[in-house]
């Protein structure tokens, strides 16, 4: 045991565990891959499958630079292990787009100028996109509400407020 | 994270079976406090038995009139129910008060319940931690508290239950189902959550080859006079200073019963009887409420930086009963307190 006040090691196993072989459809694309356990889905996507859309922000659940669609559903992908979604359907900002045009998301964001650096958008966008598909924001207050996981550090709230309220007009 | 060994559950006595025959694992269903926990090297299981497949998702009336919730249902999935909304208003309020919303669709009902504090010296493996690592001491006493309890406390911990679900789940008698090898049990939502005293390392009494398999709320939803009001540093997105669940059943201006609780404060949701009991039969007013927030308010110790609690809890008691009375709930959108 360590001593108060010190960490304490991580715990050594003398062989590594397995990895697992799980599937999943990633932006409608059907792949196999094998994952350690503790590979987050975070990980897999931009490690793996060399998705970098989707960022690491915190790490931790606090800032929604990670957000992905796992059927259909907005989540933090940092905080979920690869292999407790096998067989899941995965959307990213890379999926959103389809046959050459955008997604009234990105182009909304687009038009309201709704970034500074950039970081967060990918989650921004695909947060807004599960929000729009949630169907219970209608106004600005409860844009703001449901978008709260999603920290924008260069403080472009207003015009992402705009943005999503212009995909959901036309949506 | 450490390296971990993964299985699945198949149903709830594979997952009882699972457990027992490995004390160095954990549950995990929702993952969202689990695994970020392990990232900081809080927790470290050698294996992770994943019951977030188990058939525990459905909400279901119960022949007394009230509903059973899967312990697998997501927080959201319960704030939205058509059910909840209508019958217990307060309870979705409370939710919908806590977390984002990529939290809240990825979090379990049952995982609500078992959240570890988010004491600042808890997550932080280099101080002492009575909770973390017991016998260490407590930094939080004489360190940087101002997010500590201010009741139930111990010598050993002054931390803070981080739910609000379960404030709400509290104020309205909710009970636990919990499934163990000697069978099930089901347990009232005052005697889930464990005051620190010497054993702070343990939240609840939960023991560690059991399961929660629902949350059974019972058929009175106040749905017409509740409110639930969080204060914390941000608007959105926070764990509490204080939060208030109230929730009133009235005749005129006449208090029949009274239901109330408070997170951000102790080790659980802090309710006590003979503060509702003082409303019960009293005019819905200022008098009754502040009545009220004294007694529940009773033995209330700051610790330095939170000394500030204890007068903001006394405020936003009054404030949340008289939200209830005035039918007029705080919305977890607009955040202006009326």
């Amino acid at each position: 045991m360590a001593q108060p006040g010190t960490a304490e090691p991580l715990r050594q196993t003398d062989v590594l565990p397995e990895k697992i072989q799980i599937t999943l459809t990633v932006n409608g694309t059907r792949t196999g891959l094998a994952v350690a356990p503790w590979t987050t889905l975070l990980d897999a996507l931009r490690d793996r499958l060399d998705l970098t859309g989707t960022k690491k922000g915190c790490d931790h659940g606090q800032c929604g630079a990670c957000t992905v669609l796992v059927d259909g559903r907005r989540i933090n992908s940092c905080l979920t292990l690869a292999v407790m979604k096998d067989g899941a359907e995965v959307t990213t900002v890379e999926g959103l787009a389809s046959n050459g045009t955008l997604h009234p998301l990105q182009q909304a964001f687009i038009d309201h100028d709704a970034f500074q650096c950039g970081y967060c958008t990918s989650g921004q966008i695909c947060s807004a996109a599960g929000l729009i598909a949630e169907g219970k924001a209608r106004t600005a207050d409860e844009i703001r509400e449901l978008m709260s996981g999603n920290i924008c550090r260069c403080g472009a709230y207003p015009n992402i407020v705009a943005a999503i309220q212009q995909a959901m007009e036309r949506s | 994270m450490n390296p971990f060994s993964y299985a699945r559950a198949s149903d709830v006595a594979d997952a009882i079976r699972q457990i027992a025959a490995d004390p160095a694992a954990r549950f995990v269903a929702g993952g969202t406090n689990l695994i970020d926990l392990m990232k900081y090297d809080v927790e470290h299981p050698a294996r992770l038995i994943d019951i977030s497949q188990l058939p525990l998702k459905s909400i279901e009336e119960t022949p007394e009139g009230g509903l059973l919730i899967g312990a697998m249902v997501p927080n959201s999935d319960l704030a939205y129910h058509p059910l909840i909304e209508q019958r217990y208003p307060l309870l979705a309020s409370a939710i919908l008060a806590g977390a984002s919303q990529q939290l809240r669709n990825m979090a379990s009902t049952g995982g609500n319940l078992l959240q570890r504090t988010r004491c600042f010296y808890f997550y932080d493996v280099v101080t002492p931690c009575n909770k973390r690592k017991p016998g260490s001491g407590c930094s939080a006493i004489s360190g940087v508290n101002r997010i500590n309890a201010i009741l139930g406390t111990s010598d050993a911990c002054i931390a803070t239950h981080p739910s609000d679900m379960c404030v709400a789940l509290a104020a309205l008698d909710a009970r636990v189902h919990v499934a163990g090898p000697g069978g099930a049990r089901t347990v009232a939502f005052p005697d889930f959550h464990r005051l620190p005293g010497a054993t702070p390392e343990r939240d609840t009494n939960l023991e560690s080859d059991e399961i929660i398999t629902g949350i059974e709320i019972p058929a009175k939803g106040f749905n017409a006079n509740y409110s639930y009001l969080k204060i914390r540093d941000r608007l959105s997105y926070a764990f509490a200073l204080v939060s208030v669940a109230a929730a009133l059943e009235l005749e005129g201006d006449t208090i029949k019963e009274a239901r109330l609780a408070l997170g951000g404060v102790a080790h659980k949701p802090w309710r006590d009887p003979a503060a509702e009991a003082a409303m019960r039969g009293q005019h819905a007013g200022e008098s009754a409420f502040t009545k009220a927030a004294d007694l529940l308010l009773q033995g209330a110790q700051g610790y330095g930086h939170n000394n500030f609690k204890i007068g903001l809890a006394r405020r936003a008691i009054v404030r949340t009963l008289s939200q209830a009375a005035r039918g007029m709930p705080q919305s977890q959108s607009v955040k202006k307190i009326r």
